[in-house]
């Protein structure tokens, strides 16, 4: 008896999950959605060794508010967890069903028949019958039962192996994303943002707008909402690059650079709470470190683009956002739709390693093609737009503490923080779509929510350590008072969360002289971490580690991604001069059983390279009118010459379920450079990103 | 305003009447239906709308239309297709060099440019030659090593 899994008890019906069409092919549903993740291809991949197809016989498709199953967001690396468990489980129930049909038709008993690409051989030979033969007598609109037990893994044809990524081929040769749907009659859009909740519109030189489009344009004016909308994409753009100089605002927001601070935002008015063992009385005597990251942008390479059409009643939106169900209800709720008339469709788009700008641009799509009936809106967004309107990752600080026992030791450890929420995703604790603040009337403010730990932790996440420790907490300080909207960014708080605790154990592997591998292993019990340690230090050579202090170093991080999923552990060496110039990363990971190697270590891979950037070069600034950094010139990030040779191994763990890595690698590695520079220089840097000043700072100090 | 102009795209000529100011970039998309160059910034700074111009790599985002008479303009379409790839292409492919894949169409018009000038570079030479393409999903190692693999393809080292 196998059960039902997570997503399946919300979506019980088969045909959500699985529909045979008549190409001979097989259509696997999933609310997931590619990101560039490769979900895609690891979904197919399990449906096609359950059903003995061929990879080329699945079709999947995603994020279908309509047709597909509903999941929520693709978000936190569940996807595999969760829709490739369901689709496991379904693929295995229409697996038997179809079986026990075939069986009947031929008059053959079950275990004279196997499957080979679709098709029912009785005892080796062709039967003249196949899936598609038989697919009429199979009722899928029933319900899965969860009665069949999947197959074992010593079966897998293709789960385990590097199958190409189904979706590569087309982005190669000038295809496959939202951006470059074309539908007859479209018109282009853009918008002028309402610079912050309560903004109201007092002028608006509609005249020089349309001088400076060059060509004819039509404004859309809902309340505080602008849209420039016309055939040609070149002067619609125009109009908008004019339209900030020709708009009076009044109660526009203002910013202070010093609000992008950390420091600010600590000091601001927080909910607190600790999560946790009760600290002990009287409070032990405890070493303390604070750490500091900046606000971040995702930076994704393409601005959020949204294609809508409003017709026959119906509200037909395609997006790129992370889960489709979602954003069908929360247009629906914003424009005052009931949620059967509004469709929404998933299209691939740049990746957006988190919650960006994608969903706001599919209200502003919407509400353009409300506005003008029957007619396909292609809506896109600015690149100072997304810069200046995508929800930021929060700014925070962690101060670890941590008391010793005589062997210098952790016994006691609290990791305490201070962040804004990382969980404002839309319809998620009172959240919203960003042109709804546009709206007559706006949706109420939302209260300070953050994603709670059970569920993975927003700020949380990764704030408790995965070692051997008597007594551990957060204490957690939420501030609700940030004038940026914040939200996930891959990771959330577990890359400052990992880059804090690892920081403080090497300083008190120091502090007990002794080597920061060693130190670990001697307060790690979980054998999975301690194996992707041991295979870290032994890719990097880890035993010839000098003293340091010399302006090259080597430096590790661990971490288990919240503390339930895939483990990492990354080794970075670097060069330190005025710069820090990272040489080589060593990562070793255990995701449970592998579905598709290449497309795990592919996956890491960028995760490694992102967090790179963020650790030495990504910071958002404020100036006095709103976000400043809003370009790649102010918002650098990371470029082929700083890359370093990554390596990346697998543990073997198939015997665990698989887990996802999207996310795992970034704590540990920003956690590796950290340490890494503090042994290359002899002094630790304990604010991100670590730019020349602070390099120089360090060494004047 | 605007006026006919015949613009060389992929081999083909195209008759195209838009104002001539007009970035490229939206005509190869909005006009001649080649959406393989991307819209990124519109500032030439992230390299995805990069096209091929006389063999040269250069922005589309924007170069005005009006300044390409009797110029060659190639795209990632003009490279090859999926059902005939070319070698940089197929060794993308091979490498599985990419995730979201939005930044590849700038990635291989650059890395064509560059091989055409230097077959039989380093990794570090590829490294400088692509440093103006921004890929944000981190896929630059693989990136780098299907451009060392196609050159060694298209140009095979003397033994
Ligand atoms: S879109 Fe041309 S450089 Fe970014
Ligand atoms: S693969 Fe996504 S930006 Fe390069």
């Amino acid at each position: 008896m196998t059960g039902l899994t997570f997503s399946l008890k919300d979506n019980p019906q088969l045909d959500r999950w699985l529909r045979f069409q008549d190409d001979r092919t097989v259509r696997i549903g999933t609310g997931k959605v590619e990101l560039g993740q490769g979900v895609l291809t690891a979904l197919a991949q399990i449906a096609a060794d359950e059903l003995d197809l061929d990879i080329g016989q699945i079709r999947m498709m995603s994020g279908n508010s309509i047709e597909g199953p509903a999941e929520g967001y693709t978000a936190s690396s569940w996807s595999i967890e969760h829709s490739g468990a369901a689709i496991r489980v379904v693929a295995a129930e229409v697996r038997a069903l179809a079986l026990a049909r075939a069986a009947l038709r031929l008059n053959a008993a079950p275990d004279e028949l196997t499957i080979v690409e679709g098709a029912f051989l009785r005892n080796g030979a062709p039967s003249g019958i196949d899936y598609w033969s038989i697919a009429g007598e199979i009722n899928l609109s029933a319900e899965a039962t969860g009665t069949v037990p999947p197959r074992p893994g010593s079966t897998y044809r293709l789960v385990g192996t590097s199958v190409p990524r189904i979706d590569l081929r087309a982005k190669l040769t000038g295809s496959g994303f939202i951006q470059d749907m074309a539908l007859p009659g479209m018109l282009h859009a853009r918008t002028l943002r309402q610079p912050g909740r309560g903004a109201t519109l007092i002028g608006l030189d509609e005249d020089a707008i349309r001088r400076r489009a060059g060509a004819a344009i039509q404004i859309v004016r809902i309340d505080n909402f602008v849209a420039f909308v016309g055939v040609d994409e070149t002067a619609v753009r125009a109009a908008a690059i004019a339209a900030a100089a020709c708009a009076v605002w009044e109660n526009a927001r203002a910013l202070d650079p010093e609000q992008a601070m950390p420091d600010w935002v600590a000091s601001q008015p927080s909910i607190d709470q600790r999560i946790g063992d009760p600290l002990p009385e009287p409070a032990p005597d405890r070493v303390s470190v604070r750490f500091t990251r900046p606000f971040l942008s995702h930076g994704s390479i393409a601005p959020s683009c949204a294609v809508a059409l409003y017709r026959d009643d119906i509200l037909t939106v395609w997006s790129h956002a992370q889960g489709m169900h979602p954003l069908r209800e929360n247009i629906a709720k914003t424009v005052g739709l009931s949620p059967n008339k509004v469709a929404c469709h998933h299209m691939q788009g740049a990746g957006c390693y988190g919650h960006n700008g994608a969903d706001d641009a599919a209200l502003d799509a919407a509400l353009v093609a409300l506005a003008l009936p029957g007619q396909p809106i292609r809506h896109m967004w600015r690149r100072e737009e997304e810069f200046g309107y995508e929800p930021l990752s929060s700014a925070m600080a962690v101060t670890v503490h941590a008391a010793l026992d005589p062997a210098g030791r952790p016994v006691d450890w609290t990791t305490e923080i201070w962040s804004a929420t990382h969980g404002q995703r839309p319809g998620v604790g009172g959240a919203y779509l960003l042109a709804a603040d546009a709206l007559k009337e706006p949706p109420p403010e939302r209260k300070p929510f953050d994603i709670p730990l059970e569920r993975g932790g927003g700020a949380t996440r990764n704030g408790i350590p995965l070692y051997d420790i008597d007594a551990k907490r957060i204490d957690l300080h939420l501030i609700h008072d940030v004038p940026v909207r914040t939200s996930s960014l891959r990771g959330l708080g577990a890359t400052l969360n990992v880059f804090a605790i690892e920081g403080l154990l090497d300083n008190l592997a120091a502090r007990a002289g002794e080597d920061p591998v060693t130190y670990r292993l001697a307060i790690l019990s979980d054998p999975r971490a301690r194996r992707v340690l041991e295979k870290a230090a032994a890719m990097a050579d880890w035993s010839s580690r000098d003293a340091g202090g010399a302006g090259s170093g080597l430096g590790l991080g661990l971490a288990r991604y919240k503390n339930s999923s895939a483990y990492a552990a990354v080794v970075a060496a670097v060069e330190v001069d005025e710069t820090v110039r990272v040489t080589d990363v060593w990562c070793a990971v255990d995701a449970g059983l592998v579905i598709n190697p290449d497309g795990l270590v592919n996956q890491i891979e960028g995760n490694i390279v992102q967090a790179i950037s963020w650790t030495l070069m990504e910071e958002v600034r404020f100036g006095l009118e709103g976000i400043a950094t809003v370009d790649w010139e102010s918002y650098p990030v990371i470029r082929f010459s700083d890359m370093p040779e990554i390596r990346v191994e697998l543990t073997e763990a198939g015997e665990h379920p698989p887990l996802g890595v999207g996310e795992c690698a970034g704590g540990p590695t920003a956690a590796a450079i950290g340490n890494a520079v503090a042994h290359a220089l002899g002094i630790r840097i304990h604010d991100m990103p670590m730019t020349r000043d602070r390099i120089m700072t360090a060494l004047m100090a | 305003m605007s006026k006919a102009l015949t613009l060389t795209v992929n081999g083909q000529d195209h008759d195209i009447d838009v104002p001539l100011t007009t970035p490229l970039l939206d005509v190869l998309r909005n006009h001649l239906g080649l959406t393989g160059s991307r819209y990124g910034c519109g500032l030439e700074q992230c390299g995805a709308c990069m096209v091929l111009i006389d063999g040269r790599a250069t922005y589309s985002c924007s170069r005005e239309v009006g300044t390409l008479a009797g110029r060659a303009v190639t795209t990632v379409e003009g490279l090859g297709s999926a059902a005939a790839l070319h070698p940089l292409q197929q060794a993308f492919l091979d490498e599985q060099a990419g995730q979201c894949g939005y930044c590849l169409s700038g990635m291989l018009i650059a890395a064509k440019a560059f091989l055409d000038q230097n077959p039989q570079p380093t990794r570090s030479e590829v490294a400088a030659a692509l440093d103006a393409n921004l890929c944000r999903c981190g896929s630059h190692p693989r990136i780098l090593r299907a451009v060392l693999k196609a050159a060694a393809k298209i140009h095979p080292k003397a033994a």
